[in-house]
């Protein structure tokens, strides 16, 4: 436990931030937002492959962290140094425009949060992340989409419908309520991730068309290579798993939602965050993905204006990872994780966690980031704050069977 | 409950000789899997092959077609209108915005005071024509009788590259000339394909004129020879199989006149397979050393009867079929039952089918084929738990993937149909492209499909402990299914 913890409360559980406590800021919802004519936006993020939220936001002042992430510890000094948030956590280098909007008050990090879900499957831990239900197995409808069903018939918002970014919406906006579809023009490549792991098995099991694909890959990369010194494209574009692709997911949503009469509420999946291997640290491929979600991140404040202060960006991945570093310089599936939050109308600026610890009894089944946060009252406090949703209905239809969640007040300024 | 080795067998049958194992798995037809196939066969006879056409079927007979484009045509010289934007494409509601799409949008409907007649063609028939032909796909267990039709389709081929004419016909054509005949008689196929509008205007034969007929004398206009080498070249005997130049001039001679109604007469329906004798060439003409006696379209029926009980178009679809079916340099072994049960039923295809279900060397895990880009894309589908395509819009991304994949729908480069060797497809475009069509089925996959779940269904027993692990390990549903789909035991059949 670090000194900071344990000057701010006598229990180890202690909730950091440098905005102050946060409890008691105020349990009021505020009606006045959504009933008063704030025409707010909602971009919901979802990355999929469970990122390493001790590898984004790094505790480092934790005296266990180096010992468990080892040479993929981010550090405060050398040549890329993190960039601390608070003298207990730091963010990834990789995330310089996350890091201005904190600075500025108008980005938050909530960490050591999961869902309810407990289990260690993608599939599974991503459905219980988007359709917003207490277990798996029930995907018809997604917590946004209920959401906007749950609004009043012909508010503002309802009537606008919801945005889902991709070729297919995400789970989290699909339902009886009405979806709008983008995607950004042509059918996008398939991911690098994908192609890599294509090759290693038939690297493994078919040398025919691994000789085949390898060529064709190699093809695709010349093609990129001669596109140019500035690096445009000739018409190929990034996939979900690429910086490329997030900007430019983006920047058309942005675009959309900037509109007046355009949706109020969006959601879009960035992929490729399953780091088992070669993980990286301050540099490598978590620290591209990262790059990529902070240049996302960029691009929607860029593309909304005048709209951002009254936006709220919430990215959110299934779980989080193993807290040691394995034998491949990777983690695998975990538990606790961080949920960034970023937008105008964040009262940010501050980390949010009721900090679990990183000692061998603190960590989940000996292996995982204990969760001491249920994502669930991150994304209730947000919702009440900024639609007026009332907790009944939250607890009942957006999100069944989580009555005993509270919304986490004072997420909105 | 079948054993695990009749479920290894049938999962490789149904991927051998159908179109891949559906969503819900093998369980059903694990047990005896050659007497499915073989009831399947069976069905197809007793039910026939063709499908409803006309009426409420949303499906429009060729000579209606042929119809609504000429009205369309006639309308369009008259008011000397621009060609309006294809109504089968989705609109742009928003400036600026490219792709924008809201849910459950109906196809756009041509608006405005005035409508051009026959303005849902091309695209819209096309893309209803593509709609249902994948539907046919994605409906039986098996599907060995549909891959007849993509193989016959394929031997007989048009393209609707031609023009708008050829492309509004490109599905009545195979729903009247292909699919009544895949388990029938090759001679009736083979009348059905020369005669139909389509394969007329795709290979000119409408414009071809015997010199020497009334046409030919007061009109200038000669013989075309582009149908008769191709009938001779592709359709029965193959390249090289013994034919001369003098054949496929006289054989061109033989089907001039062989055209299409262009207006309703008294005795000719429009759209309908007409011979003028306005310009046949007359005479008796020889071809392959028989003598064809004057009189009308039966000459030409003659000459093509006799074509199709050459021993070289035996030997030719002998080696075509087990080339499709089992390896790029097939067994001589299978190519010769197929030659000889083609011969000896004289060109009954049931019976050249069943000689093939039946053949060992048919069964020889050792012998393998890509599948086809179309395969390929019904495979993923089906396994995925499509049952059809109901909104003809639903058809648009899968007909650009077949198009990035090489092998656009009902539009090969040539005659010659498309290419039927793994070299061809296994390319490193060919596979960038399959990926990215990988990575779509698995991003449209209907419901909340696991991939594990899918990969027991589809590939059971077959499937190796590195296809089951990458399948397991991938970081979402979406990218799951596109390993599934790209895994070797699904690229193979």
């Amino acid at each position: 436990m670090s000194e900071l913890c344990e000057t701010i409360t006598p229990s180890r559980r202690a909730i950091l931030g440098t905005a102050g406590a946060l409890f008691g800021w105020s349990f009021m919802p505020r009606f006045a937002y959504a009933a008063g004519g704030r025409d707010v936006r909602f971009v919901c993020i979802v990355l999929r492959g469970a990122m390493d939220g001790l590898a984004a936001v790094a505790p480092i002042g934790d005296p266990d962290y180096v010992g468990l992430h080892g040479d993929l510890a981010l550090e405060r000094g050398g040549p890329n140094p993190a960039i601390p948030l608070d003298g207990f956590f730091a963010l990834h280098p990789a995330m310089p425009h996350f890091a201005r909007l904190y600075g500025k008050g108008q980005a938050a990090v909530v960490h050591a949060v999961a869902t309810g879900y407990r289990d260690r499957s993608h599939f599974d831990g991503q459905d219980v992340l988007e359709s917003g239900q207490a277990g798996v197995g029930r995907t018809d409808s997604g917590w946004l989409n209920r959401l906007v069903a749950a609004l009043p018939e012909g508010e503002a918002v309802a009537r606008r419908g919801c945005l889902g970014v991709g070729a297919v919406a995400p789970l989290v906006v699909r339902g009886a309520a009405p979806v709008l579809g983008w995607a950004p023009p042509s059918l996008p490549p398939a991911g690098d991730d994908l192609a890599r792991r294509l090759m290693d098995l038939y690297g493994q099991t078919d040398p025919v068309l691994a000789q085949a694909l390898m060529r064709g890959v190699d093809t695709e990369r010349l093609a990129l290579a001669s596109a140019g010194p500035n690096g445009k494209m000739a018409g190929r574009r990034g996939g979900p798993d690429t910086p490329q692709g997030m900007r430019q997911i983006a920047e058309g949503a942005a675009r959309l939602l900037a509109a007046d009469d355009g949706p109020r509420i969006a959601a879009m999946a960035f992929e490729g965050w399953d780091t088992h291997a070669r993980e990286g640290g301050a540099t490598g491929r978590l620290a591209q993905l990262l790059g990529g979600l902070d240049g996302a991140i960029q691009a929607l404040e860029t593309g909304l204006g005048p709209r951002w202060s009254d936006t709220v960006v919430m990215v959110v991945t299934e779980f989080g990872r193993t807290a040691r570093i394995n034998g491949t310089e990777g983690t695998d599936h975990g538990t606790g994780t961080v949920s960034f939050l970023a937008g105008g109308a964040i009262k940010g600026g501050r980390v949010i966690a009721d900090w679990p610890g990183l000692k061998d009894a603190d960590l989940y089944e000996g292996r995982d980031l204990s969760a001491t946060t249920d994502l669930r009252a991150v994304t209730k406090g947000l919702l009440t704050d900024l639609f007026g949703v009332s907790a009944a209905a939250l607890g009942r239809d957006v999100f069944p069977d989580s009555g005993l969640v509270r919304p986490m007040s004072g997420l909105i300024v | 409950m079948a054993s695990e080795r009749d479920t290894r067998l049938a999962v490789f049958a149904v991927n051998r000789f159908g179109l891949g194992v559906k969503a819900d798995g093998i369980g059903g037809i694990a047990d005896d899997i050659r007497e499915r196939l073989r009831e399947e066969v069976r069905t197809g006879l007793s039910a026939g092959t063709a499908v409803p056409q006309g009426g409420n079927t949303g499906l429009e007979t060729s000579a209606a077609l042929f119809r609504a484009w000429r009205e369309r045509e006639d309308f369009l010289r008259v008011a000397r209108m621009p060609v309006r934007p294809d109504p089968g494409q989705p609109p742009t509601p928003q400036p600026g915005t490219p792709g924008l799409r809201v849910g459950g949008m109906e196809p756009n409907k041509p608006v405005g005071p005035m409508r051009v007649p026959g303005s849902t063609i091309p695209q819209a028939t096309f893309l209803t024509e593509a709609a249902a032909r994948m539907g046919f796909g994605l409906g039986p267990d098996i599907g060995f009788v549909e891959r007849l039709v993509l193989f016959w389709s394929n031997h007989f081929a048009i393209a609707t590259s031609k023009g708008g004419q050829v492309k509004t016909l490109a599905g009545a054509f195979e729903r009247e000339a292909i699919r009544p005949y895949v388990l029938g008689r090759f001679s009736d196929m083979l009348l059905a394909v020369e005669t139909h509008p389509a394969m007329l205007m795709y290979l000119d034969n409408q414009q071809s004129v015997g010199p020497q007929s009334q046409a030919g004398q007061k009109q200038r206009r000669g013989l075309n020879e582009n149908l008769a080498r191709e009938i001779l070249e592709l359709h029965t005997m193959g390249v090289g199989s013994g034919y001369s130049q003098a054949d496929v001039t006289s054989l061109a001679r033989t089907i001039t006149g062989w055209t299409v109604a262009y207006n309703d007469t008294p005795n000719r329906v429009q759209g309908r397979f007409i011979f003028s004798a306005y310009q046949h060439e007359p005479g008796d003409h020889s071809v392959l050393g028989t003598s064809y006696r004057t009189g009308g379209a039966v000459q030409g029926q003659m000459a093509l009867l006799d074509l199709a009980r050459h021993p070289a178009t035996a030997h030719h679809i002998a080696r075509k079929l087990a080339r499709h079916f089992t390896a790029d340099t097939p067994d001589p072994k299978l190519v010769g039952r197929l030659e000889r049960a083609f011969i000896d039923t004289d060109g009954d295809l049931a019976a050249v089918s069943l000689t093939l279900l039946e053949a060992p060397e048919a069964w020889r895990e050792d012998t393998r084929k890509p599948r086809l880009p179309y395969e390929f894309l019904i495979a993923g589908l089906r396994a995925t738990g499509r049952s059809g395509l109901d909104r003809p819009n639903a058809v648009n991304p899968l007909l650009s993937a077949l198009n990035a994949m090489g092998q656009g729908l009902w539009d090969p480069s040539g005659p010659n149909g498309f290419p039927d060797t793994a070299g061809a497809w296994i390319s490193a475009e060919g596979m960038t492209s399959r990926l990215e069509t990988a990575a779509m089925l698995g991003r449209q996959a209907p419901g909340a499909r696991n991939p594990n779940d899918v990969l027991a269904n589809v590939l059971g027993p077959r499937a190796s402990r590195e296809t089951r692990v990458a399948v397991s390990r991938a970081d979402s549903r979406e990218q799951g299914l596109a390993l599934l789909f790209m895994a070797p035991e699904f690229q193979w059949r």
